[in-house]
């Protein structure tokens, strides 16, 4: 047995380097790191890291060919269930998922399985040219059965991917004009670079799936309408609705939706303007709301945008965020100011319509609520005003109504899910769905694990007819 | 895709552009518009599907010079493709036969109307159609529109073509005339529609606007287009674009159309210098 060794950590740029750039902040392993972490794996009889992966990614298996120095069959490995590894060695909350499972975590530190993903992606994508697939069960099925996935981000490019390695003919239909939804539009160059996520949604066409863009379901054609020419369909439309606070001055000048501003940055390269003619205001002094992973994209890009001040207001602690902890330390040191156990009540304005002022509670923690998070309870007269010049308001995201409104059979939730079956069946024959439209705002992964889920229902129901 | 199979220039500034575009004409009625992005790195613009053929597979847009991506899609020629095209998107306008319908166009809104006036005329109501410009050259539509119409008036600023004065003018006659008036649409700048509301509402006629808030994705993603109606938010991409023009926060929706006004002459400019002028 290896002797205990401690976890390696990726190296990063220095906040000074990075601040003012989009590109990377981790520079990922060395294959010699790669291989050091990749033997501190003890090759569990019954890996508890894999029950941990919503796609079940083979984990020890491709850690010791990793630690034979053998990256193309690692690679290879992963991909038998998960089609964008380098989308998850970055962007996976692995913490909460395969590594809080890892038994070295128990002592010590798990092994660093989403680093060691990303790494053998990355070998990939800068050694091996992408190559042809083939299909597992082609021969049976080819050229009979179609089917139809609404939206391509990581559900639908899972729940496509899974389906065509079983020899279905899949098209993808996209409403906006590139493909891969948040991971595009949402996450940013400098968390996911957009090259790698076009080379992923690359890799899925390679296994012979068509993607049509600019193709909006239920209004150009209707999901009954796809029922007479596909014989299933997977609804992966996302959680495209934005919240806000419903708080006096949230329609002033200068207040966006982090929907809005990612989407201008990320989608429409507004940090390229005016090369990219989509313009984006930011400001000297930014306020952020809430905070989740979005909230600190949102702040984390304003800073690169050239804001003076940067804050994320939050009416919890720390603790409470629900952002990943190491989204929220790089976010701390490259000099975000955390306003906690702050609610921002009403934005005032200049002369122009345009804010100047977040007026705020104090607010203090007091018993646990459903959520089992302590409670924010306002303190009384604790108004305060905060001047500043751009408000992102990151309080989450509802599902995409457009489907659901547009399909009424469709049974949803109150509050806008779609009401799916453990295996991700709809009310509606032969209808799917996954991700962000079932869960709402949730992560990448469960996404993927739904469309992962729902291609092999589809398979079974296809494969019986 | 997305060819381009005709373009006319209507008047100094405004163009209209017929497209290929089976998928959107198949799906289209009457009050949706289209998002067009002309070239890989241009803005998502929306436009509003001013006329469609189901057969022919076509949609007819109409727009106006106002920015850069405007700029950019009027460099566009015949037998070129736009890059993207998406739609019909927002919600169809709701036609039926309600006795007379004044229908009111102005600036490049008068070529937005022209569906509206088709659809309610088809259905049976007396169609009165009003359009209106500052000057009779910035007038465009004006036979097809005409045709269409049981009762047609023009309105310019300047008296150069038929009344001298503003599109509420000829509508507050009709109704001191006594025509008895069921439903108004109006389309157009922002001053010209609150004022038409400002009128209907003394007199307690049903107002439809068609509003042009600032869009991103148009499809319920980004919420930059959302403006306050009856009190409530709402989006103008899937809500809208329609709305009761006696509830819209008019003053609320100019202000949100003047967030990017200073930073788009900075696109403007470099487009221009792209395009070296020849176009504009």
């Amino acid at each position: 047995m290896a002797e205990k060794k401690k976890r390696l950590h990726m190296s990063e740029r220095t906040v000074e380097d990075r601040i003012r750039d989009f590109e990377e902040v981790p520079l990922g392993y060395t294959p010699e790191q790669a291989m050091e972490e990749a033997r501190r794996c003890i090759q569990c009889k019954n890996p508890l890291c894999v029950k941990g992966c919503p796609v079940e990614v083979k984990i020890p298996e491709f850690i010791q060919l990793v630690a034979q120095g053998d990256f193309d069959a690692a690679v290879k490995k992963i991909k038998e269930t998960n089609a964008l590894p380098a989308i998850c060695g970055r962007v996976c909350p692995q913490e909460e998922q395969c590594e809080l499972k890892c038994v070295l975590g128990v002592k010590g530190e798990p092994v660093a399985i989403g680093t060691l993903e990303r790494f053998v992606a990355d070998w990939e994508r800068e050694n091996v040219k992408i190559r042809p697939q083939t299909t597992e069960h082609g021969a049976q099925i080819t050229g009979k059965a179609k089917v139809a996935v609404v939206g391509s981000g990581p559900a639908g490019l899972t729940c496509a991917g899974d389906l065509a390695r079983l020899g279905y003919q899949i098209t993808i239909f996209e409403s906006l004009h590139v493909t891969g939804g948040v991971l595009n539009y949402g996450i940013p160059e400098f968390r996911l670079p957009k090259a790698i996520v076009n080379l992923e949604v690359e890799y899925v066409k390679t296994l012979g799936v068509e993607i049509t863009t600019d193709m909006l379901i239920g209004n150009v054609y209707t999901i009954g309408e796809l029922l007479k020419e596909y014989q299933a369909v997977f609804i992966g439309s996302g959680a495209g609705l934005p919240k806000f606070m419903g708080i006096p001055g949230e329609n002033l000048g200068g207040v966006y939706s982090a929907n809005e501003y990612l989407f201008r940055v990320n989608m429409m390269k507004a940090w390229k303007f005016p090369e990219y003619l989509t313009p984006v205001k930011i400001g000297k002094k930014v306020a952020v709301v809430g905070g989740g992973n979005v909230a600190m994209d949102s702040a984390r890009v304003s800073l690169r945008l050239g804001a003076e001040e940067v804050y994320i207001l939050y009416r919890r602690t720390k603790e409470e965020m629900p952002a990943r902890i190491e989204e929220i330390k790089r976010a701390v040191e490259e000099g975000i100011v955390f306003k906690i156990l702050t609610l921002p009540v009403q934005y005032h304005a200049n002369s122009e319509g345009w804010v100047n002022e977040a007026e705020c509670l104090q607010m203090e923690l007091g018993e646990p609520d459903t959520s089992g998070r302590r409670r924010p309870v306002e303190i009384p007269n604790s108004n305060f005003r905060l001047s500043l010049d751009t408000v992102i308001v990151a309080i989450g995201n509802s599902p995409n109504p457009l489907i659901p409104t547009r399909t009424p059979e469709l049974k949803t939730e109150k509050w806008g899910g779609v009401i799916v079956t453990p295996e991700g069946m709809t009310s509606l024959p032969k209808v799917y769905a996954g991700g962000d439209i079932v869960r709402g705002a949730a992560t990448v992964i469960s996404a993927m694990g739904d469309g992962k889920v729902a291609a092999k229902a589809i398979h079974n129901q296809l494969s019986k007819s | 895709m997305n060819k381009i199979l005709k373009k006319e220039k209507l008047n100094e500034s405004v163009s209209r552009i017929l497209i290929e575009a089976p998928h959107i004409a198949r799906a289209a009625r009457a009050g949706q518009f289209v998002v067009v992005v002309p070239q890989e790195n241009s803005e998502r613009i929306p436009l509003t599907i001013a006329d469609f053929d189901r057969t022919k597979g076509t949609i007819t847009i109409i727009f106006q010079i106002v920015g850069a991506t405007t700029a950019v899609l009027n460099s566009l020629k015949e037998g070129d493709e736009i890059a993207h095209l998406l739609g019909p998107l927002g919600v169809p306008s709701h036609v039926e036969s309600l006795g007379t319908v004044v229908i009111i166009g102005g600036g490049v809104g008068i070529a937005e109307i022209y569906p509206a006036v088709k659809a309610f005329r088809e259905k049976g109501n007396k169609v009165i159609t009003i359009i209106g410009a500052r000057s009779e050259d910035l007038l465009i539509y004006r036979e097809e529109l005409e045709r269409q119409s049981n009762l047609f008036k023009i309105t310019t600023d300047d008296g150069s073509c038929g009344r001298k004065g503003f599109v509420s003018d000829e509508l507050k006659d009709l109704i001191a005339a006594g025509e008895k008036i069921d439903l108004v649409i109006a389309v157009g700048p922002v001053p010209m529609m609150k004022v038409c509301c400002d009128v209907t509402r003394i007199n307690n006629i049903k107002t439809l606007v068609s509003l042009n808030p600032l869009m991103l994705d148009a499809t319920g993603m980004c919420g930059i287009c959302r403006v306050t109606v009856g009190g409530k938010v709402k989006f103008g991409c899937v809500d809208g674009p329609e709305f009761d023009g006696h509830q819209v926060d008019f003053a609320e929706l100019t202000g949100r159309l003047k967030a990017y006004k200073d930073v788009e002459k900075k696109a403007y400019d470099h487009v221009c210098r792209l395009l070296g002028g020849s176009n504009l």
